[in-house]
Protein backbone atom coordinates (compact mmCIF):
# COMPACT_ATOMS: atom_id res chain seq x y z
CA UNK A 1 0.00 0.00 0.00
CA UNK A 2 0.78 3.53 -0.82
CA UNK A 3 2.20 5.65 2.05
CA UNK A 4 0.23 8.18 3.20
CA UNK A 5 2.30 11.05 1.73
CA UNK A 6 2.06 9.41 -1.71
CA UNK A 7 -1.22 8.96 -1.46
CA UNK A 8 -1.87 12.77 -0.17
CA UNK A 9 0.04 13.69 -3.34
CA UNK A 10 -1.95 11.77 -5.95
CA UNK A 11 -5.24 13.36 -4.04
CA UNK A 12 -3.90 16.88 -4.68
CA UNK A 13 -2.57 15.97 -8.31
CA UNK A 14 -6.38 14.07 -9.29
CA UNK A 15 -7.96 17.46 -7.97
CA UNK A 16 -5.52 20.07 -9.61
CA UNK A 17 -6.85 17.96 -13.21
CA UNK A 18 -9.90 17.98 -12.08
CA UNK A 19 -10.10 21.57 -11.71
CA UNK A 20 -8.71 21.97 -14.99
CA UNK A 21 -11.24 19.73 -17.03
CA UNK A 22 -13.60 21.59 -15.59
CA UNK A 23 -12.60 24.61 -16.62
CA UNK A 24 -12.23 23.41 -19.66
CA UNK A 25 -15.83 22.05 -19.59
CA UNK A 26 -16.89 25.94 -19.09
CA UNK A 27 -15.69 26.96 -21.76
CA UNK A 28 -16.71 24.62 -24.11
CA UNK A 29 -20.28 25.32 -22.93
CA UNK A 30 -19.64 29.03 -24.05
CA UNK A 31 -18.04 28.43 -27.17
CA UNK A 32 -20.50 26.02 -28.07
CA UNK A 33 -23.47 27.94 -27.68
CA UNK A 34 -21.63 30.37 -29.94
CA UNK A 35 -20.72 27.50 -32.49
CA UNK A 36 -24.63 26.71 -31.99
CA UNK A 37 -25.85 29.89 -32.86
CA UNK A 38 -24.01 30.52 -36.20
CA UNK A 39 -24.49 26.90 -37.01
CA UNK A 40 -28.21 28.20 -37.25
CA UNK A 41 -27.29 30.91 -38.65
CA UNK A 42 -25.90 29.83 -41.63
CA UNK A 43 -28.62 27.11 -42.26
CA UNK A 44 -30.69 29.58 -44.45
CA UNK A 45 -28.10 30.35 -46.92
CA UNK A 46 -27.15 27.12 -47.43
CA UNK A 47 -30.92 25.94 -47.86
CA UNK A 48 -31.63 28.81 -50.18
CA UNK A 49 -28.71 28.37 -52.45
CA UNK A 50 -29.75 24.47 -52.64
CA UNK A 51 -33.15 25.25 -53.29
CA UNK A 52 -32.24 27.60 -56.12
CA UNK A 53 -29.35 24.83 -57.79
CA UNK A 54 -32.27 22.19 -57.39
CA UNK A 55 -34.30 24.83 -59.60
CA UNK A 56 -31.96 24.94 -61.90
CA UNK A 57 -30.45 21.75 -62.70
CA UNK A 58 -34.19 20.67 -62.97
CA UNK A 59 -34.34 22.79 -65.47
CA UNK A 60 -31.49 21.90 -67.71
CA UNK A 61 -32.47 19.91 -70.83
CA UNK A 62 -29.61 18.51 -72.42
CA UNK A 63 -27.39 16.83 -69.57
CA UNK A 64 -23.77 16.60 -72.15
CA UNK A 65 -23.07 20.36 -71.80
CA UNK A 66 -23.58 20.96 -68.14
CA UNK A 67 -20.71 22.32 -66.19
CA UNK A 68 -18.97 19.83 -64.95
CA UNK A 69 -19.16 20.36 -61.30
CA UNK A 70 -22.93 19.20 -62.17
CA UNK A 71 -22.36 16.60 -64.34
CA UNK A 72 -19.11 15.50 -63.10
CA UNK A 73 -16.15 14.09 -65.65
CA UNK A 74 -17.52 10.84 -66.51
CA UNK A 75 -15.22 9.01 -64.89
CA UNK A 76 -15.36 7.66 -60.97
CA UNK A 77 -11.76 6.82 -61.21
CA UNK A 78 -9.94 9.32 -58.34
CA UNK A 79 -11.73 10.04 -55.46
CA UNK A 80 -10.71 13.24 -53.29
CA UNK A 81 -11.56 13.07 -49.87
CA UNK A 82 -11.33 15.87 -47.95
CA UNK A 83 -11.53 15.12 -44.03
CA UNK A 84 -12.29 17.91 -41.91
CA UNK A 85 -10.98 18.02 -38.36
CA UNK A 86 -9.91 20.21 -35.22
CA UNK A 87 -6.79 21.67 -34.61
CA UNK A 88 -7.00 20.88 -30.95
CA UNK A 89 -7.41 17.95 -29.07
CA UNK A 90 -8.96 16.68 -25.78
CA UNK A 91 -12.81 16.39 -27.41
CA UNK A 92 -13.45 12.67 -26.88
CA UNK A 93 -14.41 11.13 -29.71
CA UNK A 94 -14.74 13.67 -32.14
CA UNK A 95 -11.78 13.60 -34.43
CA UNK A 96 -11.51 9.63 -34.10
CA UNK A 97 -14.69 8.96 -35.54
CA UNK A 98 -14.45 11.34 -38.82
CA UNK A 99 -10.92 9.53 -39.37
CA UNK A 100 -12.91 6.01 -38.13
CA UNK A 101 -15.38 6.76 -41.15
CA UNK A 102 -13.18 8.39 -43.34
CA UNK A 103 -11.24 5.20 -42.92
CA UNK A 104 -13.49 2.73 -43.27
CA UNK A 105 -14.31 4.72 -46.83
CA UNK A 106 -10.57 4.85 -47.93
CA UNK A 107 -10.34 1.19 -47.92
CA UNK A 108 -13.61 0.30 -49.86
CA UNK A 109 -12.24 2.58 -52.54
CA UNK A 110 -8.87 0.68 -52.68
CA UNK A 111 -10.78 -2.50 -52.40
CA UNK A 112 -12.62 -1.39 -55.75
CA UNK A 113 -9.42 -0.31 -56.90
CA UNK A 114 -10.05 3.20 -56.95
CA UNK A 115 -6.98 6.18 -56.37
CA UNK A 116 -7.29 7.97 -53.33
CA UNK A 117 -6.42 11.11 -52.90
CA UNK A 118 -6.53 13.19 -49.58
CA UNK A 119 -6.75 17.03 -48.14
CA UNK A 120 -6.88 17.52 -44.61
CA UNK A 121 -8.69 20.18 -42.43
CA UNK A 122 -7.27 20.50 -39.29
CA UNK A 123 -3.90 19.56 -37.93
CA UNK A 124 -5.10 16.80 -35.88
CA UNK A 125 -6.90 14.60 -38.67
CA UNK A 126 -3.43 15.08 -40.76
CA UNK A 127 -1.55 13.79 -37.50
CA UNK A 128 -3.92 10.90 -37.28
CA UNK A 129 -4.04 9.90 -41.00
CA UNK A 130 -0.22 10.74 -41.90
CA UNK A 131 0.65 7.20 -40.55
CA UNK A 132 -1.04 5.57 -42.81
CA UNK A 133 -2.34 7.08 -45.70
CA UNK A 134 0.72 9.40 -45.22
CA UNK A 135 1.89 9.49 -49.11
CA UNK A 136 -1.88 10.38 -50.37
CA UNK A 137 -2.36 13.49 -48.66
CA UNK A 138 -1.80 16.00 -51.09
CA UNK A 139 -2.90 18.99 -49.10
CA UNK A 140 -2.56 19.92 -45.18
CA UNK A 141 -5.00 22.94 -44.38
CA UNK A 142 -4.78 24.45 -41.09
CA UNK A 143 -7.10 27.47 -39.47
CA UNK A 144 -5.09 27.56 -36.05
CA UNK A 145 -5.43 31.29 -36.45
CA UNK A 146 -8.41 31.92 -37.27
CA UNK A 147 -11.32 31.58 -33.99
CA UNK A 148 -14.42 31.05 -35.19
CA UNK A 149 -15.06 29.42 -38.45
CA UNK A 150 -15.61 32.22 -41.16
CA UNK A 151 -16.99 31.90 -45.11
CA UNK A 152 -13.40 33.00 -45.89
CA UNK A 153 -11.60 30.31 -44.93
CA UNK A 154 -13.92 28.32 -46.32
CA UNK A 155 -13.70 30.04 -49.93
CA UNK A 156 -10.12 29.17 -49.26
CA UNK A 157 -10.78 25.61 -49.07
CA UNK A 158 -13.26 25.54 -52.13
CA UNK A 159 -10.84 27.41 -54.36
CA UNK A 160 -8.19 24.95 -53.60
CA UNK A 161 -10.26 22.19 -54.58
CA UNK A 162 -11.79 24.06 -57.95
CA UNK A 163 -8.33 24.03 -59.03
CA UNK A 164 -7.38 21.04 -58.68
CA UNK A 165 -10.50 19.60 -60.14
CA UNK A 166 -10.15 22.30 -63.30
CA UNK A 167 -6.71 20.12 -63.73
CA UNK A 168 -8.69 16.73 -63.92
CA UNK A 169 -6.75 15.87 -60.75
CA UNK A 170 -9.50 13.97 -59.67
CA UNK A 171 -13.02 13.02 -60.91
CA UNK A 172 -14.92 12.78 -57.30
CA UNK A 173 -14.95 14.88 -54.26
CA UNK A 174 -16.51 13.92 -51.05
CA UNK A 175 -16.00 15.88 -47.95
CA UNK A 176 -15.93 14.14 -44.32
CA UNK A 177 -17.00 15.93 -41.10
CA UNK A 178 -19.40 15.78 -38.08
CA UNK A 179 -23.07 16.62 -38.10
CA UNK A 180 -24.26 18.42 -34.85
CA UNK A 181 -27.43 16.89 -33.62
CA UNK A 182 -26.75 17.20 -30.14
CA UNK A 183 -24.17 17.95 -27.47
CA UNK A 184 -23.69 14.04 -26.76
CA UNK A 185 -24.29 13.02 -30.74
CA UNK A 186 -22.26 13.74 -33.36
CA UNK A 187 -22.62 11.96 -36.85
CA UNK A 188 -20.22 11.54 -39.23
CA UNK A 189 -21.09 12.57 -42.08
CA UNK A 190 -19.66 11.74 -46.25
CA UNK A 191 -20.92 13.62 -48.43
CA UNK A 192 -19.91 13.84 -51.88
CA UNK A 193 -20.00 17.66 -53.52
CA UNK A 194 -18.00 17.11 -56.87
CA UNK A 195 -20.09 15.74 -58.70
CA UNK A 196 -23.62 17.33 -57.04
CA UNK A 197 -25.68 15.02 -55.44
CA UNK A 198 -29.27 16.92 -55.55
CA UNK A 199 -31.49 15.42 -53.82
CA UNK A 200 -34.91 15.82 -55.81
CA UNK A 201 -37.84 15.93 -52.99
CA UNK A 202 -40.99 14.52 -55.67
CA UNK A 203 -43.32 16.60 -53.03
CA UNK A 204 -41.08 19.82 -53.07
CA UNK A 205 -40.85 19.83 -57.01
CA UNK A 206 -41.80 23.29 -58.31
CA UNK A 207 -44.34 23.51 -61.24
CA UNK A 208 -42.98 27.23 -61.91
CA UNK A 209 -40.70 28.22 -65.11
CA UNK A 210 -38.16 30.34 -63.97
CA UNK A 211 -36.81 33.07 -65.94
CA UNK A 212 -32.92 33.24 -65.97
CA UNK A 213 -30.67 36.02 -66.56
CA UNK A 214 -28.16 35.61 -67.84
CA UNK A 215 -29.13 31.48 -69.70
CA UNK A 216 -28.53 28.82 -66.94
CA UNK A 217 -25.28 27.28 -68.24
CA UNK A 218 -23.75 30.83 -67.06
CA UNK A 219 -25.71 30.93 -63.77
CA UNK A 220 -24.54 27.62 -63.18
CA UNK A 221 -21.42 27.73 -63.75
CA UNK A 222 -20.65 31.16 -61.66
CA UNK A 223 -23.33 29.15 -59.23
CA UNK A 224 -21.56 25.88 -58.54
CA UNK A 225 -18.58 27.10 -57.36
CA UNK A 226 -20.05 29.34 -54.74
CA UNK A 227 -22.16 26.28 -53.97
CA UNK A 228 -19.39 24.29 -52.88
CA UNK A 229 -17.27 27.25 -50.87
CA UNK A 230 -20.90 27.48 -49.12
CA UNK A 231 -21.16 23.39 -48.42
CA UNK A 232 -17.53 23.44 -47.09
CA UNK A 233 -19.01 26.16 -44.86
CA UNK A 234 -21.42 24.59 -43.27
CA UNK A 235 -19.21 21.60 -42.61
CA UNK A 236 -17.26 23.77 -41.13
CA UNK A 237 -19.52 25.30 -38.94
CA UNK A 238 -21.54 21.83 -38.28
CA UNK A 239 -17.45 20.72 -37.16
CA UNK A 240 -17.02 23.57 -34.94
CA UNK A 241 -19.89 22.92 -33.12
CA UNK A 242 -19.78 19.33 -32.79
CA UNK A 243 -16.10 19.99 -31.41
CA UNK A 244 -17.28 22.14 -28.93
CA UNK A 245 -20.12 19.96 -27.86
CA UNK A 246 -17.95 16.54 -28.09
CA UNK A 247 -15.31 18.44 -25.42
CA UNK A 248 -18.07 19.56 -23.16
CA UNK A 249 -19.33 16.00 -22.92
CA UNK A 250 -15.92 14.62 -22.53
CA UNK A 251 -14.68 16.81 -19.82
CA UNK A 252 -17.96 16.63 -18.10
CA UNK A 253 -17.29 12.97 -18.14
CA UNK A 254 -13.21 13.57 -17.08
CA UNK A 255 -14.48 15.75 -14.22
CA UNK A 256 -16.85 13.16 -12.99
CA UNK A 257 -14.32 10.64 -12.79
CA UNK A 258 -11.42 12.48 -11.08
CA UNK A 259 -14.22 13.17 -8.44
CA UNK A 260 -14.59 9.49 -8.80
CA UNK A 261 -11.50 8.83 -7.71
CA UNK A 262 -10.46 11.95 -5.97
CA UNK A 263 -13.51 9.87 -3.56
CA UNK A 264 -11.85 6.23 -3.47
CA UNK A 265 -8.00 8.20 -2.69
CA UNK A 266 -9.73 9.57 -0.09
CA UNK A 267 -10.99 6.80 1.55
CA UNK A 268 -7.86 4.74 0.99
CA UNK A 269 -6.05 7.91 2.54
CA UNK A 270 -8.28 7.65 5.50
CA UNK A 271 -8.09 4.26 6.08
CA UNK A 272 -4.51 3.81 5.96
CA UNK A 273 -4.10 6.85 8.38
CA UNK A 274 -7.18 5.02 10.69
CA UNK A 275 -4.43 1.50 10.72
CA UNK A 276 -1.47 3.76 10.83
CA UNK A 277 -2.94 5.22 14.51
CA UNK A 278 -4.05 1.72 16.22
CA UNK A 279 -0.92 0.31 15.15
CA UNK A 280 0.80 3.10 17.63
CA UNK A 281 -2.00 2.83 19.68
CA UNK A 282 -1.19 -1.07 20.19
CA UNK A 283 2.18 -0.31 20.33
CA UNK A 284 1.41 2.13 23.27
CA UNK A 285 -0.56 -0.24 25.09
CA UNK A 286 2.00 -3.10 24.79
CA UNK A 287 4.48 -1.28 25.55
CA UNK A 288 2.77 0.00 28.90
CA UNK A 289 1.35 -3.56 29.87
CA UNK A 290 5.20 -4.96 29.63
CA UNK A 291 6.21 -2.45 32.32
CA UNK B 1 -51.19 47.63 -49.28
CA UNK B 2 -51.16 45.15 -52.25
CA UNK B 3 -48.01 46.45 -53.53
CA UNK B 4 -45.83 44.72 -50.82
CA UNK B 5 -43.62 41.84 -51.09
CA UNK B 6 -41.51 39.93 -48.79
CA UNK B 7 -37.46 40.27 -48.81
CA UNK B 8 -34.98 38.52 -47.33
CA UNK B 9 -31.08 39.13 -47.84
CA UNK B 10 -28.88 36.23 -46.29
CA UNK B 11 -25.14 36.41 -45.86
CA UNK B 12 -23.17 32.87 -45.08
CA UNK B 13 -22.98 33.87 -41.37
CA UNK B 14 -26.54 35.05 -40.62
CA UNK B 15 -29.84 36.12 -42.19
CA UNK B 16 -28.76 39.85 -42.85
CA UNK B 17 -32.25 41.56 -43.26
CA UNK B 18 -35.52 40.63 -43.43
CA UNK B 19 -38.79 42.73 -44.44
CA UNK B 20 -42.06 42.37 -44.87
CA UNK B 21 -43.17 45.72 -46.28
CA UNK B 22 -40.65 46.15 -49.45
CA UNK B 23 -42.32 47.57 -52.41
CA UNK B 24 -40.03 47.56 -55.02
CA UNK B 25 -36.12 46.96 -54.93
CA UNK B 26 -33.82 47.34 -57.52
CA UNK B 27 -30.86 45.10 -58.02
CA UNK B 28 -27.49 45.23 -60.42
CA UNK B 29 -28.10 42.17 -61.98
CA UNK B 30 -25.54 41.11 -63.95
CA UNK B 31 -26.57 42.37 -66.99
CA UNK B 32 -27.72 45.50 -65.68
CA UNK B 33 -30.02 47.27 -63.19
CA UNK B 34 -33.14 45.43 -62.56
CA UNK B 35 -35.70 46.49 -60.76
CA UNK B 36 -38.73 44.35 -59.14
CA UNK B 37 -42.14 44.78 -58.29
CA UNK B 38 -44.65 42.88 -56.88
CA UNK B 39 -45.97 39.71 -59.04
CA UNK B 40 -43.06 39.89 -61.07
CA UNK B 41 -42.48 36.29 -62.92
CA UNK B 42 -40.05 34.40 -61.00
CA UNK B 43 -36.42 34.70 -62.16
CA UNK B 44 -33.23 34.24 -60.93
CA UNK B 45 -30.34 35.91 -61.80
CA UNK B 46 -26.58 37.05 -59.93
CA UNK B 47 -25.04 40.29 -59.46
CA UNK B 48 -22.55 42.23 -59.95
CA UNK B 49 -20.58 45.04 -57.56
CA UNK B 50 -23.05 47.87 -57.16
CA UNK B 51 -26.02 48.95 -55.17
CA UNK B 52 -29.02 47.38 -54.07
CA UNK B 53 -31.83 49.93 -53.00
CA UNK B 54 -34.62 48.78 -51.22
CA UNK B 55 -37.34 51.16 -51.28
CA UNK B 56 -40.64 50.27 -48.45
CA UNK B 57 -43.42 52.62 -47.14
CA UNK B 58 -41.41 55.78 -46.17
CA UNK B 59 -37.91 54.79 -45.98
CA UNK B 60 -35.32 53.93 -48.71
CA UNK B 61 -32.40 51.58 -47.69
CA UNK B 62 -29.08 51.48 -50.31
CA UNK B 63 -26.88 48.38 -49.65
CA UNK B 64 -23.56 47.82 -51.42
CA UNK B 65 -22.76 44.41 -52.67
CA UNK B 66 -20.32 42.47 -54.31
CA UNK B 67 -21.72 39.80 -55.22
CA UNK B 68 -24.94 37.53 -55.43
CA UNK B 69 -27.88 35.55 -56.11
CA UNK B 70 -31.42 36.66 -56.68
CA UNK B 71 -34.33 34.52 -56.74
CA UNK B 72 -37.89 35.86 -56.39
CA UNK B 73 -40.70 33.44 -56.54
CA UNK B 74 -44.29 33.44 -55.23
CA UNK B 75 -43.26 37.43 -53.98
CA UNK B 76 -40.11 36.54 -52.15
CA UNK B 77 -37.46 37.83 -53.42
CA UNK B 78 -34.40 36.20 -51.70
CA UNK B 79 -30.95 37.48 -52.22
CA UNK B 80 -27.69 35.23 -51.28
CA UNK B 81 -24.51 37.19 -51.29
CA UNK B 82 -21.24 36.95 -49.30
CA UNK B 83 -20.79 40.70 -48.93
CA UNK B 84 -23.22 43.00 -48.39
CA UNK B 85 -22.84 46.55 -46.36
CA UNK B 86 -25.70 49.63 -45.86
CA UNK B 87 -23.72 52.64 -47.38
CA UNK B 88 -24.96 54.46 -44.33
CA UNK B 89 -22.85 51.96 -41.64
CA UNK B 90 -19.92 51.52 -43.52
CA UNK B 91 -16.82 53.68 -42.64
CA UNK B 92 -14.84 55.82 -45.15
CA UNK B 93 -11.81 54.09 -44.45
CA UNK B 94 -13.35 50.69 -45.07
CA UNK B 95 -14.34 52.09 -48.96
CA UNK B 96 -10.88 53.39 -49.07
CA UNK B 97 -9.26 49.89 -48.48
CA UNK B 98 -11.18 48.12 -50.38
CA UNK B 99 -10.98 50.65 -53.52
CA UNK B 100 -7.12 50.55 -52.59
CA UNK B 101 -7.44 46.13 -52.60
CA UNK B 102 -9.60 46.66 -55.83
CA UNK B 103 -6.94 48.76 -57.38
CA UNK B 104 -4.30 46.60 -57.03
CA UNK B 105 -6.07 43.72 -58.37
CA UNK B 106 -7.20 45.45 -61.51
CA UNK B 107 -3.51 45.68 -62.52
CA UNK B 108 -2.49 42.66 -62.20
CA UNK B 109 -1.51 41.13 -65.87
CA UNK B 110 -3.32 37.41 -64.76
CA UNK B 111 -6.86 38.36 -64.47
CA UNK B 112 -9.18 37.18 -66.83
CA UNK B 113 -11.30 39.72 -68.97
CA UNK B 114 -14.80 39.00 -66.82
CA UNK B 115 -13.01 39.15 -63.58
CA UNK B 116 -11.44 42.38 -64.84
CA UNK B 117 -14.86 43.65 -66.01
CA UNK B 118 -16.41 42.79 -62.52
CA UNK B 119 -12.94 44.63 -60.43
CA UNK B 120 -13.94 47.61 -62.60
CA UNK B 121 -17.56 47.67 -61.84
CA UNK B 122 -16.25 47.42 -58.05
CA UNK B 123 -14.08 50.09 -58.25
CA UNK B 124 -16.49 52.61 -59.88
CA UNK B 125 -19.38 51.83 -57.50
CA UNK B 126 -17.09 52.58 -54.48
CA UNK B 127 -16.00 55.26 -56.12
CA UNK B 128 -19.40 56.87 -56.73
CA UNK B 129 -20.56 56.41 -52.84
CA UNK B 130 -17.19 58.01 -51.72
Amino acid sequence: MASLDDLKKRIASVKSTQKITKAMKMVAAAKLKRAQDSAEKGRPYSEKMNNIILNLSEGISDIESAPKLLSGTGKDQIHLCVVMTSDRGLCGGFNSNIIKKAKSYFSKLSSEGKELKIITVGSKGNDQLKRVFGDKIIENISFKNSKNANFFDAEKVSKIIIEKFQKEEFDICTIFFNQFKNVITQIPQAQQIIPLKTETDEKEKSEDNYEFEPDEDEILTNLLPKNISTQIFKAMLENSASEQGARMSAMDNATRNAGEMVDKLTIEYNRSRQAAITKELIEIISGAESL
Amino acid sequence: MGEEFKLEVVNPEKSFLSKEDVTEVVVPAFEGEMGILKDHISIISFLKPGIITVYSKSVEEKYFVEDGIIEFKNNNLSILTSSIFNIKDIEKSKIDEMLRLAEEETNKESISDQVKFLIDQKIEVLKSIN
